[in-house]
């Protein structure tokens, strides 16, 4: 079964002279331990298939398929339970709560997602433990390091087990050795079977991906399908 | 590469044999720059003309042992405090063909520019793979080296990846800028405006 699937997407903005596609049907499957770049110039489109795969924006024509879930067809209560429980994100932004431990940061989606507050906790401590910050778990954000910051991030979009996890530009600001780790940590995770959305535009990074792909003008320019000539083919669409 | 100067820093640490010198260069680079021995012999014999390495003595089997002379340690600490210049370093070839494709009629240099980039991303996956199969931080010195070389290639190749990213948006924002007035030819440079209106249609 694959992971994630997106089938001839198209995403436009605005309409008449300020019509804008964003994306233009676009397909693209990631199966289970895939680990997926996505790079191209600002304004690509590259943000906007991360949230149309996340089913943080609908696509204006073309389907996304969640672990078998066809986003378009589900009600808004069944959206955010694919959202909280197949989904994890992992953005610049971290988004960490600063009221709150760094624990408690990771099990707040599975509260949420109405598990009981032992397990939830139980199943960020192992969250943390893949990230190897077993040892911070009770400090509160501010004081972390942001390399540490960002790991904890990655815990909260691990925790539960979520399979696929989309990540953009998820090293921001850290130096290239932090930034390795964070890389050590996706690809770890993909290892073990999920499947990961990378957006970036850091080259070095992709390369931890199986697959890179290009976007340019809201098209794929390259599959990153490695190698053989099929590429060129689909690289002319 | 300077063999040469690594050959020294490796008989700075003591005296070597020249097959064991060929094993400890390469080990040290992870053999991304293989040696065959004809090439130490022959960089030793160099050495040894110019006075920073002696040769001492052999063993039972006639294998000869490598000593540096205070000369060669010198060269050796020299060689570490003073920066390598890039123009010691050949020309770069995607450089020129960038180059040319920009002035170049009928070229797309974006295709130019993307063949190039798919191809240098899959080196730096395969470079990537390489590290990811170790550990983050190896705890051999010998694996920590060739690290570094191999993250000295990752860089590279990075590098490129980021120029030619460079080069696509600024390809693509000369092509928004107005088409400058031709320039005059010399055939042409007293003939009419006319005349030169046909080749203004080319991009």
């Amino acid at each position: 079964m694959t992971i994630l699937e997106m089938r001839e997407v198209s995403r436009d903005h605005g309409t008449g002279a300020g019509l804008v596609h964003a994306l233009r049907e676009v397909t693209l499957v990631v199966g289970p331990g895939k680990f997926v770049a996505v790079m191209g110039p600002s304004g690509s489109g590259k943000s906007t298939l991360l949230t149309l795969a996340g089913g943080l924006d609908a696509p204006t024509r073309g389907s996304v398929t969640v672990e078998g879930a066809d986003l378009g067809s589900l009600s808004a209560t069944a959206l955010s339970a694919v959202r909280r429980r197949s989904i994890g994100y992992v953005f610049q932004d971290l988004n960490l709560i600063p009221g709150l431990t760094a624990v408690e940061n990771v099990m707040l989606p599975r509260e949420l997602d109405g598990v009981a507050t032992r397990k939830a906790r139980a199943q960020a401590r192992v969250a943390l433990e893949e990230v190897g910050l077993t040892d911070l778990a009770d400090r509160f954000p501010d004081e972390m390091s942001g390399g540490q910051q960002q790991r904890i991030a990655i815990a909260r979009a691990l925790v539960g087990d979520r399979r696929l996890v989309l990540a953009d530009e998820p090293t921001g600001a850290l130096d290239s050795q932090t930034g390795d780790d964070v890389m050590r940590l996706l690809r770890a995770r993909c290892d073990a079977g999920a499947a990961c959305l990378m957006v970036t535009h850091d080259a070095r990074h992709a390369a931890w991906a199986d697959r890179v792909i290009f976007l340019r003008d809201g098209f794929i320019v390259d599959a990153g399908s490695r190698p053989g000539p099929e590429t060129l083919l689909e690289g002319a669409r | 590469m300077s063999i040469r100067h690594g050959l020294l820093a490796l008989l700075a640490r003591g005296p070597r044999y020249g097959y064991q010198l060929r094993a400890e260069f390469e080990a040290s680079t992870g053999s991304t720059w293989p040696l065959n021995i004809g090439q130490v012999y022959s960089t030793l014999s160099r050495l040894e003309r110019d006075g920073l390495t002696v040769r001492v003595g052999a063993d039972e089997e006639g294998r000869f042992i490598y000593r540096i002379s205070p000369e060669g340690a010198e060269e050796v600490r020299r060689w570490f405090r003073t920066p390598i210049a890039r123009t010691d370093r050949p020309r770069d070839e995607l450089a020129i063909k960038l180059a040319m494709a920009v002035t170049s009629p009928g070229v797309d240099v974006r295709d130019v520019v993307q063949a190039q980039r798919t191809a240098t991303l899959r080196t730096l996956q395969d470079l990537t793979r390489l590290k990811a199969d170790g550990p983050a931080v190896p705890p051999e010195a010998g694996e920590r080296a060739w690290r570094l070389v191999l993250e000295s290639m990752i860089f590279q190749a990075e590098a490129e990846v980021r120029w030619l990213d460079h080069c696509e948006a600024y390809v693509l924002r000369a092509s928004t800028l107005p088409e400058p007035a031709p320039e005059p030819t010399p055939e042409r440079s007293s003939a009419t405006e006319t005349a030169a209106a046909p080749e203004e249609t080319k991009r």
